[in-house]
């Protein structure tokens, strides 16, 4: 499959286009956030507070980098397992949120949000951190910054590659890519 | 009757120190030969388009890594240090544990490696900033060296571990069973290609020890034991049949190798340790 170059915030257009199994190269801006600060994030929706970022149309990297060296503005910058943020998802989803970068298969619940709010999932390669972080043009820790490696970033990329795992439609490339390879247990 | 002396030799607290800081640096940058060439070779084979470009970034990643000192994942791990201390070694000038442990926060600082350990892990979850403490394995055994490896060991696949007492009856189909569920339902979470650890017999904790051990063992090297050996191959047979692939988006390579290590039981008992290992198997040794 041909790869598309998308630009991050992400429109509704571009987003239909998207298929699974399609290679992407993002440049633009997208969030660096984990675990921790999506914990925060639900807590702020709760209490009606404002987010750190407006949410429309963005595109989160569940990622916590390793620090940078001097003279250099990050360390390695791979995917980390999405699963963990499977439960605060469709609230990011509904508060604007249209696509999200990491590793490792998403829930029904998150795949169904998806669908409905209009977004896309991403996978980049796990445990290439290091070739992933010659994407990164510029880091700026933006919230939360007591959390450290968790701390949300915001990174300006250049061609950072990744593939459509779950798109709009409802298809999931995890179940169709086992599916075409297994062998046992059918 | 003259009293026996034993010949003891020292080893300055300080040395181990200094070498567990550049283990767990070396570690995090430069993947091991043997799990590079396992890498190269499952690029040849593997059947997925996207999974040998996945490969293909993997292999890519390490030669990042190794150029740059970068780590090879922004999960730099949880160390795991393994000593194995010689009867006739003595350790001077400080005390063993806290030499290792300070070896642990000057590798991860000097390195730039990510601090990962938190305390409190069911409430407060606040990071120590240093990626101590360790986890320390020790063990005597005969000589006066010390030999440390230090495991840098990722979470993703670390949280798809399981131990599971069997009965003693349901005997190898029963193994083979619970392993192949376990990696089939981590699927792409821990980060496939795999290396599976297993511990087979001992006790629960004994399991568990025998299969994080099993990781260390070059890649591929078989159990000194065909019946172990055996059961190996056709594990990995069967993991590679669930079409999993490279970060689980399908493909042949789910599993680079099982490495498997046994010990006797009690008669009631059949204990099943998994350990899964992602494809940046990260450990190094050296010798003091």
């Amino acid at each position: 499959m041909d790869t598309v170059k998308i630009t991050s915030p992400i429109e509704a257009k571009t987003i239909e286009e998207l298929t699974v199994g399609t290679p992407v190269l993002i440049s633009g801006v997208i969030y660096a956030a984990r675990d921790a600060a999506h914990h925060r994030f639900i807590q702020a929706l709760d209490n009606r507070e404002t987010l750190p970022f407006p949410m429309k149309g963005q595109i989160i990297y569940y990622t916590g980098p390793s620090p940078a060296r001097p003279g250099r503005i990050i360390g390695s910058v791979g995917p980390t397992t999405s699963a963990r943020m499977d439960g605060y998802t469709p609230r990011l989803l509904a508060a604007g949120i249209k696509a999200m970068i990491g590793k490792g298969s998403r829930s029904p619940e998150v795949r169904e949000a998806m669908q409905k709010y209009k977004a896309v999932y991403f996978v980049a390669t796990g445990g290439a951190g290091a070739l992933l972080a010659q994407s990164i043009k510029k880091v700026e820790i933006i919230a939360y910054e007591d959390l450290g490696a968790e701390a949300v970033r915001l990174l300006t990329v250049e061609n950072f590659p990744a593939i459509v795992a779950n798109d709009i439609y409802g298809e999931d490339l995890f179940e169709q890519g086992r599916a075409q390879y297994r062998r046992w247990g059918k | 009757m003259r009293p026996i002396v034993p010949k003891l030799r020292e080893i300055k607290a300080s040395d181990i120190t200094e070498t567990v800081a550049q283990l767990c640096q070396r570690a995090n940058f430069e993947l091991d030969e043997d799990v590079l060439a396992a890498l190269k070779l499952a690029q040849q084979t593997e059947e997925s388009p996207l999974g040998k470009e996945f490969l293909h970034q993997i292999i890519e990643n390490a030669q990042i890594a190794e150029r740059k000192s970068l780590p090879l994942c922004q999960d730099c791990g949880t160390a795991v240090v393994f000593l194995e201390i010689g009867q006739e070694a003595h350790i001077v000038d400080g005390d063993l544990y806290t030499a290792v442990t300070e070896g642990v926060r000057q590798g991860y600082t000097q390195g730039y490696l990510r601090k990962s350990m938190v305390s409190q892990p069911f409430s407060a979850r606040k990071n120590t900033k240093d990626n101590t403490p360790p986890v320390i394995h020790t063990e005597i055994v005969p000589g006066d060296r010390v030999k440390i490896i230090c495991l840098c060991k990722g979470a993703g696949a670390e949280n798809m571990s399981k131990l599971a007492m069997l009965k003693p009856g349901d005997g190898r189909e029963g193994i083979i069973d619970l392993v192949v569920r376990t990696v089939d339902e981590a699927g792409a979470d821990p980060c496939p290609p795999l290396i599976v650890g297993l511990g087979i017999g001992s006790t629960a904790e004994g399991a568990m020890l025998l299969a994080e051990k099993a990781l260390l063992r070059p890649i591929g090297k078989p159990n000194p034991d065909p019946e172990v050996a055996e059961l190996e191959q056709e594990l990995l047979s069967r993991i590679n049949d669930l079409g999993i692939g490279p970060l689980g988006l399908g493909g042949r390579t789910t599993a680079l190798a099982v490495h498997a290590e046994v010990r006797p039981t009690h008669i009631a008992s059949l204990p099943v340790a998994v350990n899964l290992q992602c494809h940046s198997a990260r450990h190094k040794e050296a010798r003091l």
